[in-house]
């Protein structure tokens, strides 16, 4: 026993914690509240400020193509959360039937789409729906006799970013509701069964409440996902909102106003009314998780 | 018996809901790859493959089929070579090695050690800290985009690696991920018989802790790697001269720039894609595992 070691046990904690705190206070407590104060300024770059005040809130409110922005992300993840994450469940459940071969092998393929980045698959996407190049007319064409030209990243902005990302996120969030499908209590089902029970009711009163907790986290991933939606659309859309800012997102709304237009103080407002919108939807997610059967 | 039927009528049904699903998932990525291996002219005339023109007769015994023959000599790696030696994407690919590995290997000690200390160690402050983390669990990384961007500018740490690297080595979520991994398996007798034994807390840490929580430190490891190489916003916002720019923006760029060179950009998501997708082939169930480990042991 050394005589040093009472001491040196009561630093341990510091080393092994100390990196972790020192970084954390740097880079997220201090931007946090650095976040606060900049919400009420004005900036031009990095370091011009005066102060607004409320000034950017009120601003905001009256911004149309903040609205925009926000009718956009919310018809976005409205679009994950009905769409998406019931196609997600049904491929669970069309996996999950016992003695199902290839299981490992369609959850792989499935998934895979998931291991691109979101750049990666919009510059994908961009020219799968591109005109006369792009695969989805091509394949139109080819099948229908279609004209090549239909121009569908530019006519239909949101329902092509909704279909690239169900492309990205059904397996995704596949794996998460089949992991909670293979938790299911078999003889409940069986004696659910026994009881008379169609697919329709064993579905509604045993699997459902048993996949309860796994599902909404999913939808709450999904919805903190979506209303952070940036990369897709910038990089499909070239930079650009796109035709009329249909495919203008809050967090684009953030990107463009704190560095293209160089106002640090109107994107953190941004930043603080996309934080508050998703705490209220956490709020609302989980009160409707609790309350409802 | 005919139970056994119906259930292999359902099984077949259920593939025949399956294949096509899995082929509409795979068909991108034969697309993205075939496109990548094509010259402009190939890639608004074929859709998939190029193609001769000429039909060539298949003769299997009785059985013959008629198919266009595919003109496999045009398929060429002419993009691949100007991505590389005219437009340099091997820089850009060791910068995201270097930014994806090193952030993955500081992040994951950092998280493990900090979750550790908030879960077995006493110390003045840990609740404080632990209650921080959670809070920071809910923060949009987003708000802290323009603040951070100030605070590296001031710093000096502008288009540098380190200010790209330091705010992301010590994630709240990686904290509490850890916390939970060593309080679910790391067992507080073992810790207190080796400090018996004579064993200093750092060596504790590394030689008892870290192998007991092995499976979240690879999984861990592995989301870390992928979501800094997938990293778009950060790069983009903290990055300035081209020559430290990482796949991500690199390929944004060139599509801004080559918007009509579809086999180049196919080529350079090519280029992207395939590291993280060997390294998660190769991990694949570690990275599933820690995936779900949140959501199911809840």
């Amino acid at each position: 026993m050394s005589a040093g070691r009472p001491q040196g046990r009561s630093l341990a904690p510091y080393a092994l914690a100390g990196p972790f705190v020192i970084v954390f206070i740097i880079f997220v407590v201090v931007p946090l509240a650095r976040a606060g104060v900049l919400a009420l300024q004005q900036t031009y770059g990095p370091q011009a400020a005066e102060f607004v005040l409320f000034g950017n809130f009120a601003q905001l409110a009256r911004d149309p193509l903040f609205w925009r922005a926000i009718a956009n992300t919310l018809v976005f993840t409205a679009a994950s959360v009905f769409i998406q994450l019931p196609l997600a469940l049904g491929l669970a459940m069309l996996l999950n039937r016992p003695g199902l071969r290839g299981r490992g092998i369609y959850r792989l393929i499935f998934f895979s789409p998931q291991l691109m980045g979101m750049v990666f698959v919009a510059t994908l996407a961009s020219i799968v729906f591109e005109k006369r190049s792009g695969l989805l007319n091509q394949a139109l064409h080819w099948a229908f006799g279609v004209s090549l030209d239909f121009p569908w990243l530019q006519t239909y902005v949101m329902p092509t970013l909704i279909i690239t990302t169900l492309w990205m996120y059904v397996g995704f969030n596949m794996v998460y509701f089949l992991a909670a499908l293979q938790n299911v209590d078999k003889s409940l089902l069986e004696a659910a069964s026994i009881d008379g029970a169609g697919p329709w009711a064993k579905f509604r009163h045993v699997t459902l409440p048993a996949i309860r907790p796994v599902g909404s986290f999913v939808v709450l991933l999904s919805i903190i996902g979506s209303l952070q939606l940036f990369e897709l659309p910038y990089v499909m859309l070239n930079a650009t909102a796109g035709p009329a800012n249909r495919g203008l997102t809050i967090v684009m709304y953030l990107y463009q106003s704190g560095f293209e237009v160089g106002d640090l103080g109107y994107a953190s407002a941004i930043g603080w009314v996309l934080a508050l919108m998703l705490v209220g939807f956490a709020i609302v997610q989980a009160r409707l998780a609790r309350t409802e059967v | 018996m005919g139970q056994k039927r119906t259930s292999t009528l359902t099984a077949v049904a259920a593939h025949a809901a399956l294949i096509p699903l899995a082929l509409l998932t795979l068909v991108p990525f034969v697309w993205l790859v075939i496109a990548s291996l094509k010259n402009t002219d190939d890639f608004f005339s074929s859709m998939f493959l190029p193609l001769t023109g000429e039909m060539i007769t298949l003769s299997i015994g009785q059985l013959s089929i008629s198919l266009p023959e595919v003109a496999w000599d045009r398929l060429t790696l002419a993009n691949y070579s100007r991505l590389f030696f005219e437009l340099g994407i091997g820089r850009a690919l060791l910068n995201s090695i270097f930014l994806s590995s090193t952030t993955a290997l500081l992040a994951t000690l950092c998280s493990a050690a900090g979750g550790y200390a908030l879960a077995r160690l006493r110390f003045t402050g840990r609740k404080v800290i632990t209650t921080a983390v959670l809070a920071a669990l809910i923060i949009p990384p987003p708000l802290l985009l323009a603040p951070t961007y100030q605070l590296l500018y001031e710093l000096g740490l502008l288009n540098t690696f380190t200010g790209l690297i330091l705010p992301a080595i010590a994630p709240a979520f990686g904290v509490f991920l850890f916390r939970q991994a060593t309080i679910q398996s790391v067992p507080k007798d073992l810790i207190e018989a080796a400090r018996i034994d004579g064993c200093s807390e750092i060596g504790i840490f590394f030689s008892i802790v870290l192998p007991l929580v092995r499976p979240m430190v690879g999984a861990f490891m592995l989301i870390t790697f992928l979501a800094t190489w997938n990293n778009f916003v950060w790069p983009q916002v903290v990055l300035q001269s081209s020559d430290k720019f990482p796949l991500s923006v690199a390929v944004s760029q060139l599509k801004g720039v080559y918007r009509q060179d579809y086999g180049l950009l196919m080529a350079g998501t090519v280029v992207s894609v395939l590291p993280p997708a060997m390294l998660f082939m190769l991990l694949q169930k570690e990275f599933i595992s820690g995936l779900t480990a949140g959501a199911v042991k809840g």
